[in-house]
């Protein structure tokens, strides 16, 4: 396997506030990497420097042996990028269906029938289909949350990035995001996966990497690194739920 | 229910996501849209010239209600420094042809070229700002080029220009083409804005109006996307400035690079109702029928005028348009997106 995503060096500040310091990881293709990290950790910054929303000070992002670290965000959707945003950002005045064959059309480059055929089928994989012709605005927050996703798949992405997809949502609301995820993934999409309900996460993400004050604390093996010394000191304090998935 | 031989045709013939563009009011529109253009073309025959150039002036208010819209409604950019192209329009025809010589009817789509190009370098100076910064930003560059104006002699400098060129044609036949030359105006801005608005480029400018972040992150090309449309705007501004100079004959710098205009281009599109392409028309008309009956009033009529716009935007933030077609049934020109059988395809209703 090769790695899809090569960060190295990337650094982020804004006036004092540091909030991605010489990151540097790589993401295998196909494989789903976690991000956690406390509150001001830089996941989302590091998600906005991937997806080209922010541009970097410092450092190279390669993705999938091309350096993107210039590119611009619509440039980096149609080379099969894509993201979520953690506060959901539909298009309110258009349908559901508008939304999703606006990522097929841009991001996938396929527009008429194939754009729509791509953008029905992100709809139903996502459980939209019988809203496709309903405002998007008109939506509630986990049908906003799969209509993030719907949009981001409609790109046809090979690697996704989610910002706390499941932040918001019940605990009965859970399971079907996490089976739509795991699906995903096992389609061979890469996924990069911010998420604070880590038992969630620890369903679908083969790495784990905890970020702190803009730098890496520790990358790997999702149940190692929750368990070491650095990453519970970050989360001190904090009532820690791993749920049953840590036993 | 159903054998699984059925299923499976069923399957194989839907297969495909079936999206309706038109609507069955759309086809009505363009069955009442064709034969009212046809009678507006034959009006210089039936009514006379003083009302012809009126029509000319309403054709103007609809050009530009048309372009604001375009800019703001779909392109998120709201500008009040349009007059700047108004007057380069207006500016640019009198100059072709009574100075260069050239035929009016030439120099007017010359103008509109001319004008497109200059937005261009205007549009890198204009982006660097947002939203409120924007708008003053764009105001500040129609200024300037106010003053640029009023700094060449051969354009009259303080004082202005007449147009002459057209003196040479009978004043009915003036009229007439004059007011042909407008009708044809509103169709192709109309036209336009309606092709542009059904095209992929238009899909990107409505998803850059609702979420420019979310836009970008799906592969639209935000700023690219911004230029074009406000380019194509700054061509149809010029264009109204050549139909306005055309119809009046005489131009100030004062009077075309009026910061009015953009006042009544946000009241036309916001009362008409805005990010539709009927509204502005709606908005144009009702604007022009205001101004014929309550221009006497003076002062009054401006304060009618604002109270009116407070009172839509309060009440009716779809416009006038809005509570027409029933908060968008109604689509004369439809630009969406229906996806015909979300339920049909895949045979069963998730969830």
């Amino acid at each position: 396997m090769s790695p899809i995503l090569e960060v190295s060096g990337l650094s982020k500040r804004f006036g004092k506030v540091v909030t991605a310091e010489d990151l540097a990881f790589s993401v295998e293709q196909g494989s789903a990497m976690g991000i956690v990290g406390p509150n001001g950790a830089g996941k989302s910054t590091l998600l906005s420097l991937i997806t080209g929303v922010l541009p970097a000070d410092a450092g190279t992002i390669v993705y999938d042996g091309q350096d993107i670290t210039r590119l611009s965000a619509g440039a980096r959707s149609e080379a099969g990028i894509a993201r979520t945003f953690q506060i959901p950002r539909p298009f309110v005045d258009m349908t559901v269906f508008e939304n999703a064959y606006v990522g097929a059309a841009f991001g996938g480059d396929s527009h008429g029938q194939a754009g729509y055929d791509t953008a029905a089928e992100a709809l139903e994989i996502t459980g939209l289909l019988h809203l496709a012709d309903v405002p998007a605005g008109q939506l509630r927050l986990l049908d906003r949350k799969r209509l993030e996703l719907a949009r981001a798949l409609a790109t046809g992405p090979k690697l996704i990035l989610l910002d706390e997809i499941a932040g918001g949502l019940t605990e009965k609301e859970l399971p079907p995001l996490i089976e739509m995820i795991k699906g995903l993934h096992e389609s061979g999409v890469t996924v990069i996966w911010i998420e604070h309900i880590v038992h969630a996460l620890l369903e679908v993400v083969d790495q784990l990497m905890c970020l702190a004050f803009g730098k890496v604390l520790a990358i790997g093996d999702p149940h190692e690194v929750m368990r070491s010394p650095e990453v519970i000191e970050v989360y001190l304090g904090s009532t820690f739920d791993l749920g049953g998935a840590a036993s | 229910m159903s054998t699984p031989t059925e299923t499976h045709a069923h399957a194989t013939v839907t297969s495909h996501a079936k999206v309706k563009r038109s609507t069955r009011s759309s086809w009505a529109g363009l069955g009442i849209a064709v034969p009212v253009v046809l009678f507006m073309a034959a009006a210089p025959y039936i009514i006379d010239r003083g009302f012809q150039q009126q029509l000319v002036t309403l054709f103007s208010l609809v050009v530009l209600a048309t372009m604001w819209n375009l800019l703001a409604g779909y392109g998120g950019m709201v500008s009040v420094g349009q007059q700047a192209y108004i007057g380069i329009g207006a500016y640019g025809l009198v100059y072709l042809a009574d100075t260069l010589g050239l035929d009016p009817f030439l120099a007017v789509p010359l103008s509109v070229i001319i004008a497109g190009l200059l937005s261009i370098p205007i549009s890198f100076l204009a982006f660097r700002l947002v939203g409120g910064y924007f708008a003053i930003g764009t105001w500040v560059i129609a200024e300037v080029v106010k003053q640029i104006t009023m700094q060449v002699d051969a354009l009259g400098a303080g004082i202005g220009l007449s147009l002459t060129s057209l003196n040479e044609l009978s004043p009915g036949r003036r009229i007439a083409y004059v007011y042909w030359l407008s009708l044809a105006a509103v169709v192709i801005a109309v036209a336009v804005t309606y092709f542009l608005m059904r095209s992929r480029l238009g899909l990107g400018f409505t998803a850059i109006r609702d979420d420019q972040v979310a836009a970008s992150s799906l592969g639209v090309r935000v700023t690219h996307s911004k230029r074009f449309v406000f380019v194509v705007s700054a061509m149809g501004c010029a264009l109204a400035g050549g139909m306005i100079a055309a119809n009046t004959l005489r131009i100030t710098p004062d009077s075309i690079y009026s910061v009015n205009f953009s006042a009544f281009m946000i009241f036309m599109v916001i009362i008409g109702g805005i990010g539709t392409i009927e509204g502005p028309i709606v908005g144009a008309i009702v604007f022009f029928a205001l101004q014929e009956w309550l221009s006497d009033l003076g002062t009054w009529y401006l304060i009618i005028i604002g109270v009116l716009a407070i009172v839509i935007t309060l009440f009716l933030p779809r416009g006038l348009w809005g509570l027409i077609s029933g908060n968008g049934r109604i689509r004369l020109f439809p630009v969406g997106y229906r996806l015909v059988n979300p339920i049909e395809r895949f045979g069963r209703h998730p969830d």
